[in-house]
């Protein structure tokens, strides 16, 4: 998934071989993971697509079913697991993954602890910040869902940079060899406030703590714990609005007073061929318009960063 | 390589301070953020006074400091673990439920009984900042009829003024962008913290790719999250600015800033290159290197290159390189202009020469070697064509070619000032197949406009306008709600993933 020293994740010169991990594009919605196998295929509501014609098209290429149908064939990114990966648990989405990466201050190098593991969706974007030199510790007490969140970072090629450790975070805290050698901790956890002090003891000196908490319940107490060894606590809420383009034909309707102006929404393609039809006709006018999504997430959870007290 | 030993081992430690070391000072919790450089003769002015900066040099990062006047004027002393203690104690007292209200509350102007007169006197006299707090509060005939929150609130506020608090932090792109946000939102574009981790986030930026970055919002904040966070790279070195201890004193309310101009930034992070690439006619300012005083390995690797340099790369890019061509923007009028011809090559209306600076003229005549992917190489090849390495070397051929024949691994483009659908046609084929990319605007009709001529003309997939939406949150006990105030707007966010457009494929893998 990512690119390594000489190793390019995608070029006009890498073509699909067989054994790489592609993710299978129907529709923005419709997203999948597959493993190129030859031989194998994938059957969808477009038809039979067979792996081995996919093997030596580049990334990116359009393919077609035995029906005509087509998806594309994408190389992987972590924004793009993140939509196709199995979930064993809620997950974090794009806004939140990022703001933590950055409010973390995650750099090439860092050591980040993280807990739990969930379903890897932030330990790969976490992996992809501090490559090639830094390493993920993720420690999860599910023993089977580490099992699966390990297979899933062998994978994607990221076993090199994210370790998981089957542990009770909450019950016993980090593991004392990453005392003060963590650049960064990241708290996924029903009783965050149980994990804090010890989160406390793995920073570095003004090394930044995350706790994500759906609940404000969770924040309120996390931050009483906080306030004992952290500074500068700051909790916040990222969301996304997302907008939908339209190309919209404005009816100016020949009346001069200028009637309210209607906008028709329609389907691109056929507003794009009839611009030129119409092309001198000035009774209709077509504009790109943007619309807010109807519908959005509301709610993920609240994010809490501190940084650890400089106290000697 | 001596100096670049030499430079790392200066470095050891990055979360201590030290002489000629670049800070982020937090004044007072947040209301005022300076970058500094420190040195012996480095100060900064807190209010109406003006404190030496050098004791925070050798310090740890993190730690707090407070004005306290002296014999020989005011000076910033470090708060120790001892006296946090107490701070502790004072914010919990508010942990108490209350029962207390503000009816007895008049807000006539009475309640201080403490004249400015008799502040000065104290002062006069050696008082330290915590004293003048304490006898304010204790001269205040509300104080004790207020709520314990508003009490604290009180001391806090007068604290401020009169015992400000210097907070030593690292210079992080997060906090810059923070820190410009607050203060000088229309340098960085209007360009959220938030904003900003998505588009790295979008385009998929790690250590290796090569990011295609458009960056012309006048404080590149983009170009700095590349260039600046990498370890290996000096921190506050980086940070190093011209003038900077000028700049110290007079910066009282002001950031310092830099700027660049119509500038793209190439960058194989971390390891490879910067490819500063330029549209237009004038030689942009090289400001941004001139900024970060990088190390020889790092200047090396920032080149630069037209963009009609790296457009026409792989046709015959050795005829065309080092010719002094420029590229002028599409106006909206050459819009409908065919979108397959990779190659968009437009003479500027009248001639344009472009202008020589000191940093093309030290352009190697001799050719560097191929460059590899590993650092080592790069490094070796660069420092040895020119010693000491400058940056803004041109690229030489063979890199174009390189990049040519690889394409981009991503691309973000913040340019509020050229055309957003233009610009993402001409370097959309410069990408990779798959490759993310990122469109920042403040304006969501440029992104509307674009993204819906990339869906006509089947360019990309997954093509999103999102727009971040950030709450901070006060946290306290029984007092939880969001802040008052926030940021209504950080921005719009136009991103996608190219695809293979089968033509192109094929004459690709010719």
């Amino acid at each position: 998934m990512l690119p390594a020293d000489g190793k390019k994740a995608i070029s006009f010169q890498h073509l699909i071989a067989n054994g790489d991990l592609i993710i299978v594009y129907e529709r923005h919605d419709n997203l999948k993971a597959i493993k190129v196998c030859d031989g194998s295929e994938l059957q969808n509501r477009f038809g039979v697509f067979k792996h081995s014609d996919w093997i030596g098209k580049p990334f990116g290429s359009k393919v077609f079913s035995s029906k005509g149908g087509f998806v594309y064939l994408l190389a992987p990114t972590p924004e793009l697991w993140t939509l196709v990966l199995s979930h064993r648990t809620q997950i974090l989405y794009i806004a939140d993954i990022s703001f933590v990466v950055s409010f973390l201050e995650i750099v090439p190098g860092c050591v980040v602890l993280e807990s739990g593991t969930g379903s890897g969706s932030l330990s790969t974007s976490l992996a992809r910040a501090v490559a090639p030199t830094g390493h993920v510790y993720t420690f999860d007490f599910h023993e089977q869902r580490a099992a699966s969140a390990r297979d899933d970072f062998e994978k994607t090629g990221l076993s090199n940079l994210v370790t998981v450790g089957v542990r009770d975070i909450q019950g016993e805290g980090f593991p004392d060899e990453f005392s003060g050698a963590a650049d960064s901790v990241f708290l996924d956890l029903p009783q965050p406030w149980l994990a804090i002090p010890s989160a406390g003891k793995m920073l570095k000196q003004d090394g930044v703590l995350c706790s994500f908490s759906p609940c404000i319940e969770q924040v309120q107490r996390s931050c009483e714990t906080m306030r004992l060894n952290f500074t500068d606590i700051r909790t916040f809420e990222v969301l996304l609005r997302t907008y939908e383009v339209r190309e919209g034909k404005t009816d100016f309707g020949g009346s001069e007073n200028g009637s309210p102006i209607s906008s028709l929404p329609c389907k691109r393609r056929q507003c794009s061929s009839e611009i030129d039809n119409n092309r001198g006709d000035n009774k209709y006018s077509t504009a790109v318009m943007a619309r807010p999504s109807a519908e959005a997430k509301g709610h993920t959870g609240y994010l809490t960063f501190a940084r650890l007290k400089c106290i000697q | 390589m001596a100096e670049t030993n030499l430079q790392n081992d200066s470095i050891q430690n990055p979360r201590i301070t030290w002489e000629g070391c670049s800070v982020l000072l937090d004044i007072n919790d947040g209301d005022r953020l300076v970058f500094a450089r420190l040195s012996a003769a480095s100060s900064l002015k807190i209010g109406d006074k003006k404190c030496a900066l050098s004791p925070l040099i050798g310090c740890p990062f993190g730690s707090l400091f407070q004005v306290e006047t002296g014999s020989k004027g005011p000076y910033l002393s470090r708060i120790v673990a001892a006296s946090e203690d107490d701070i502790q104690e004072k914010s919990d007292l508010q942990l108490k439920d209350e029962t207390k209200d503000n009816r007895a509350l008049v807000d006539n102007n009475s309640a201080q009984t403490l004249s400015g007169e008799d502040i000065d006197a104290m002062r006069r006299q050696g008082a330290t900042g915590d004293e003048i707090v304490e006898a304010l509060i204790a001269n205040s005939s509300t104080f004790e009829k207020k709520t314990s929150f508003s009490q604290e609130k009180y001391r806090i506020k007068k604290q401020k003024k009169y015992a400000p608090r210097v907070l030593l932090r690292r210079p992080f792109s997060r906090s810059i962008c923070e820190a410009y946000f607050k203060k000088y939102p229309a340098r960085i574009g209007y360009l959220r913290v938030d904003t900003l981790s998505l588009l790295l986030s979008m385009a998929n930026v790690s250590a290796y790719s090569d990011v295609l970055v458009v960056d012309m919002v006048e404080t590149s904040i983009i170009g700095l999250s590349f260039i600046f966070p990498p370890k290996w790279l000096p921190a506050s070195h980086a940070f190093e600015a011209i003038g900077w201890n000028l700049e110290v004193n007079y910066m009282a309310s002001q950031f310092w800033f830099f700027t660049i101009e119509n500038s793209i930034f190439y960058l194989h992070l971390g390891y490879g290159y910067v490819c500063n690439t330029y549209f237009g006619a004038t030689q942009y300012p090289m400001d941004i290197v001139r900024i970060f005083n990088l190390n020889n390995k790092i200047c090396g690797s920032i080149l630069r290159s037209p963009v009609s340099d790296l457009c026409l790369a792989s046709s015959n890019s050795s005829e065309h390189h080092g010719q002094q061509e420029t590229f002028s923007l599409q106006s909206e009028s050459d819009m409908g202009e065919s979108i397959s011809s990779g190659v968009s090559l437009i003479e500027p209306e009248g001639q344009v020469v472009q202008m020589e600076t000191s940093f093309q003229s030290v352009e190697p005549s001799m050719p560097c070697q191929v460059p590899m992917s590993t650092d080592e190489t790069v490094t070796s090849s660069v420092s040895r064509a020119c010693k000491p390495a400058k940056p803004g070397e041109k690229a030489t051929p063979e890199i174009l070619n390189l990049w040519k024949s690889n394409g981009f691994s991503s691309l973000i483009i913040a340019a509020p000032e050229l055309d957003t659908w233009s610009t993402v046609k001409d370097l959309l084929p410069l990408l990779s197949y798959s490759a993310p990319f990122a469109v920042y605007h403040q304006y969501l009709q440029p992104l509307a406009t674009c993204m819906h001529n990339l869906q006509v003309s089947k360019m990309a997939i997954n093509l999103q306008i999102s727009e971040p939406w950030l709450r901070e949150y006060q946290v306290l006990p029984s007092r939880t709600h969001p802040f008052m105030q926030m940021s209504a707007f950080g921005g719009y966010i136009l991103s996608g993933i190219k695809i293979c457009n089968n033509n192109e494929a094929q004459n690709q893998s010719k």
